[in-house]
């Protein structure tokens, strides 16, 4: 019963602690910022290479009018800088961690497409991650699963 | 299959588990006759490298004989007998062109981890937690390589299997940290740790030419090893202030190169390994960076520093003056492997590089669990236990 409290105690805690750092006007320019941000590659070929008579990579023309994208030649013979980023507003606060938990913000489906872009333009495939992810699934485990499930969409990108 | 997995800290053992298949056009699956425990395994063990998770199996040091391959795949094919890469590669990105493999951008599949934790995605490993992409290690029967034209190499005729094992992981990082930290003729150079990656690292250090070579650890059958195998000096450091010894033998100047191949578990003497120590145990850090302070302040003015060994996250007192106003240059790097590996298996090929002294112990894979136990404690003079998956 004490145990359960205190845990209740601190879950609530770190609950707050949340709510107050997503209202925190720092976060909320941070969000802000972040949601009208780029999400840029480098791909290590040519911009005829890369938009072939303007056509973008699949992963990303699939996205279709959801996205906008910017495409230009890398400095120092790097190749090229392939950028998207979502047309429709990007979710913030609570709705946008939410968002990102459920795999529902755009952003992640743009990084997703520019890093499958990447892959393929470089080396002819997406490389698939083994499987299955595990012989003994453990509390723990599935949240890391479910973490690694987002990570084609997450990260710095 | 069998594997051996990864259950929690310091819990090991051999399982039964699906076959790998081919997944993507360019893997193969190699049936894998040798694989080898690496000191880089014991940061897993310990719970310093994250996202690991029950079930996963480790292992990234390993020769086999490929068994099927994708249809893209173009410089293989079923039977040859490969040494393969730690690191996978995809060969085309600018990274890999430029012969950092290690920093490949297309070989990670799960890379927000390393993203978050590092600022930029690193290349897939084998068997070495989700932050390197999850894959499958190679303490197992088979394994699927990716990217196979890239990071599997044909075995020499007339090179034994047990020769060629460590050309896959140790000697290419030992030969990297020589290498990239500029080792020059006439040099001296100070290798800190005599496991295999020291052990490789010094040698690669004599082999560009280096006037001397000095090595540190404090296992005396460690120190006799490099002695004997690599032919260079030796220091023990729980028995001489490594510094000053460093300092007296090089004139007052201090090594020119200093390559670090002990990682973050280091062990050490004095106030600073105690408080690291605690700040691990009590989960304040992941890395003990002990032997890295050391190089930094041995190392001679605008010398050379390569950190070979594995760290993961964030380090204290780490001595930030001593390599800014010395003028150090400092260079690290998880390993470049296909950069290396040919030239290494010519090497041995012509008896100029000696490995197969580095498995003290050879057993099957069912015995892995008690393998890793005396790699870790150091029981029986261990230096690396080779697994044989098929035994």
């Amino acid at each position: 019963m004490k145990r359960a409290v205190l845990g209740g105690l601190t879950l609530g805690g770190i609950g707050l602690g949340v709510m107050r750092w997503l209202s925190s006007r720092r976060t909320k320019v941070r969000t802000r910022q972040a949601a009208s941000r780029w999400l840029m590659v480098t791909i290590n070929r040519r911009p005829e290479e890369v938009v072939p008579d303007g056509r973008l990579p699949e992963p990303l023309a699939r996205l279709g009018d959801a996205i906008e994208v910017q495409v230009r030649e890398a400095p120092g013979d790097r190749g090229t800088e392939l950028g998207a980023r979502p047309i429709t507003p990007v979710p913030a606060g609570v709705t946008g961690v939410l968002a990102r938990l459920g795999d529902e913000d755009p952003r992640q489906a743009v990084r997703r497409a520019l890093r499958e872009s990447k892959c393929l333009i470089e080396t002819g495939e997406v490389l698939r991650p083994d499987e299955p992810p595990t012989t003994r699934p453990t509390p723990a485990g599935r949240i890391l699963d479910l973490a690694a499930q987002r990570a084609g969409g997450e990260g710095r990108l | 299959m069998k594997a051996l997995c990864w259950q929690g800290v310091n819990e090991l053992s051999v399982e039964h588990v699906p076959d790998p298949r081919i997944l993507n056009a360019q893997d193969a699956i190699v049936k894998v006759k040798l694989t080898t425990t690496c000191g880089s395994d014991l940061h897993l063990l310990g719970g310093y490298i994250p996202a690991m998770r029950a079930g996963d199996v480790i292992g990234h040091e390993f020769l086999g004989e490929i068994v099927e391959v994708g249809t893209e795949v173009r410089r293989h094919k079923v039977g040859d007998r490969v040494v393969v890469a730690s690191i996978i590669g995809c060969g085309r990105c600018w990274y890999c062109e430029n012969d950092l493999w290690s920093a490949c951008d297309n070989s990670n599949t799960k890379p927000a981890f390393a993203d978050m934790l590092y600022g930029q995605p690193i290349g897939g490993i084998y068997g070495y937690s989700h932050v390197t992409g999850g894959y499958k290690g190679s303490h197992a029967q088979y394994i699927r390589v990716p990217f196979v034209d890239y990071g599997a190499f044909h075995v020499p005729d007339g090179v034994d299997d047990m020769d060629a094992l460590f050309t896959s992981d140790s000697a290419p990082t030992g030969w990297m940290g020589a290498d990239l930290a500029g080792v020059r003729p006439g040099d001296v150079v100070a290798v800190w740790g005599c496991g295999a990656v020291g052990q490789m690292a010094a040698r690669a250090a004599m082999l560009l030419g280096a006037e001397r070579v000095i090595s540190i650890d404090r296992y005396p059958e460690r120190l006799a090893m490099t002695e004997r195998y690599v032919g260079c000096e030796t220091l023990d450091y729980t028995r001489t202030d490594i510094i000053e010894e460093l300092k007296e033998r090089t004139g007052g100047r201090g090594p020119d190169v200093c390559i670090e191949a002990v990682g973050l578990e280091a062990e050490g003497a004095g106030r600073r390994h105690l408080y690291d120590k605690a700040k691990q145990r009590l989960g304040m850090t992941l890395d003990r960076p002990i032997a890295v302070r050391e190089a930094i302040y041995a190392c001679r003015k605008a010398g050379s520093v390569f950190i070979l060994g594995v760290f993961a996250g964030l380090v204290d007192k780490f001595p930030l003056g001593a390599m800014m106003n010395k003028g150090l240059t400092v260079r690290s790097a998880q390993q470049h492997g296909q950069r290396y590996i040919p030239k290494l298996l010519d090497l041995v090929a012509r008896g100029e590089l000696r490995t197969a002294h580095l498995a003290t112990h050879t057993m099957p894979l069912d015995q892995a669990p008690r393998g890793y136990d005396m790699f870790k404690n150091k029981k029986d003079g261990c230096v690396r236990a080779v697994f044989r998956p098929w035994a």
